[in-house]
């Protein structure tokens, strides 16, 4: 077990060096679907949030009971009903934004970045690891998803959280709300983020 | 003991424990929301039947009651739900229909406004959609959702393209012909299913033993 990251490093690990969405391409499912707004992005990420930190816990805790071959099945289980939760909630306290998200909610259940974070760290891992891991990737697929979400708003809408920041006169980019411009944005900042990489990794060779 | 040890059962005993323990923190959980969930749907309904009917008149002013309209039509049994709304002393303001029909991208819930008569469109609203954003759901925009305010109940709406003449004209939305099809489709079916029920005042007694039939 000496390898393994400890909790701070899963911590920081979550939000940019192994960001969810940037980084390991996981959940783009939702990243791709709800991130025409800031509202409903951010609705999906404190979700994923929930059910991720539930699922890493229970994970932990009854990971020395684990078989094997039946892990993906307890995995799915546990992420299964930490989701009905959240739709339920949301249904109940949420009802504009249930409507809103839709069949997403129900969908976190296959978002593999849940199941990737059950099987790398929180079935090995003490539950305060697997707690930290799980508050840093949801941080970083936080701030995915509102970075992807805030290019589509405000270009398509020319609002933010639906407050107009951009003049009247800006004609609204109707493809940014619509999916292809999911996939434009999506595009772009997977680029603009590597181009980054790349730069910090040149200088800091240059620096050694 | 090594046979048992090896048996499915013992093998996934974690599986059915943790299945057990989630089903019944579900069902707990479930029945504590529905009833709010329920009742969000009820609210949403309820708050907006006062703006459909005619004169707008304050919902502390109405009466709301609904029953369930049955049409048999070619062999298939349909449900409407319509609320009667009447002001306080009992004269009837209008009936709102709520009804269903098939988008272009998955089912789009309307409730639909008419005077006492039945005679005249009062008001439209779009309850749920998942019409393509931008395009297709401008459906549930009030400026086009008010072509359909005073229309007369007797004919059949038709969509039209670059503007709406007089009549039973509506203008599509630009970009969303089939959605702005759908939405006329569904007032033009409701219309037509539910008029002949909708109770006229007096008649009242009538029309249930008739339903009873």
């Amino acid at each position: 077990m000496a390898d393994l990251p400890t909790a701070t490093e899963r911590f920081i690990q979550g939000i940019l060096p192994e960001n969810p969405v940037y980084r390991q391409m996981l959940g783009l499912c939702p990243t791709l679907a709800v991130t025409n707004g800031m509202k409903p992005a951010l609705t999906m990420a404190c979700s994923v949030a929930f059910v991720l930190l539930c699922a890493n816990i229970v994970i932990s805790l009854i990971r020395n009971l684990l078989k094997p071959h039946l892990r993906i099945v307890v995995f799915t289980l546990t992420i299964a009903t930490f989701v009905t939760i959240a739709d339920r909630f949301l249904a109940a306290y949420l009802f504009q934004m249930s409507k809103t998200l839709g069949p997403y909610i129900p969908l976190i259940i296959v978002n593999c970045l849940i199941i990737c974070r059950c099987e790398v760290c929180a079935s090995k891992q003490s539950v305060f690891t697997a707690s930290a891991d799980a508050m840093g990737q949801a941080l970083g697929f936080g701030l995915a998803l509102s970075s992807i979400a805030a290019v589509r708003e405000i270009l398509g809408t020319g609002m933010f959280f639906g407050i107009r920041v951009l003049p009247e006169a800006w004609p609204d980019w109707v493809i940014m709300v619509l999916p292809p411009g999911a996939f434009l944005t999506l595009g772009l900042l997977l680029g603009l983020v590597n181009w980054l990489g790349m730069i910090k990794a040149r200088r800091a060779g240059n620096d050694a | 003991m090594s046979s048992f040890k090896n048996s499915n059962l013992a093998q996934a005993w974690l599986v059915l424990v943790l299945a057990t323990v989630f089903g019944t923190a579900l069902a707990g959980i479930q029945s504590k929301l529905s009833p709010v969930i329920e009742a969000n749907k009820v609210r949403e309904t309820m708050e907006k039947i006062p703006g459909l009917v005619p004169g707008n008149a304050d919902s502390d002013n109405l009466v709301v009651t609904s029953r369930v309209i049955d049409i048999k039509k070619n062999g298939t049994q349909k449900f409407y739900t319509v609320y009667d709304v009447a002001l306080k002393d009992g004269s009837p303001a209008g009936h709102v229909a709520k009804a269903a029909g098939q988008g272009y991208a998955d089912k789009i819930e309307v409730l639909i406004g008419l005077d006492a008569g039945g005679d005249t469109i009062t008001g439209l609203f779009v309850l749920d959609q998942k019409e393509t954003p931008g395009l297709g759901n401008k459906i549930i925009e009030k400026p086009w959702r008010d072509q359909f305010v005073n229309k007369a109940s007797a004919g059949q709406l038709v969509v039209v393209k670059g503007g709406a003449g007089g009549g039973y004209e509506i203008d599509a939305i630009s970009g969303a012909t089939i959605s702005s099809r759908s939405v006329a489709g569904i007032v033009n079916t409701t219309i037509a299913d539910i008029k002949p029920r909708l109770v006229l005042p007096g008649k009242k007694e009538n029309n249930k033993t008739e339903e009873t039939q």
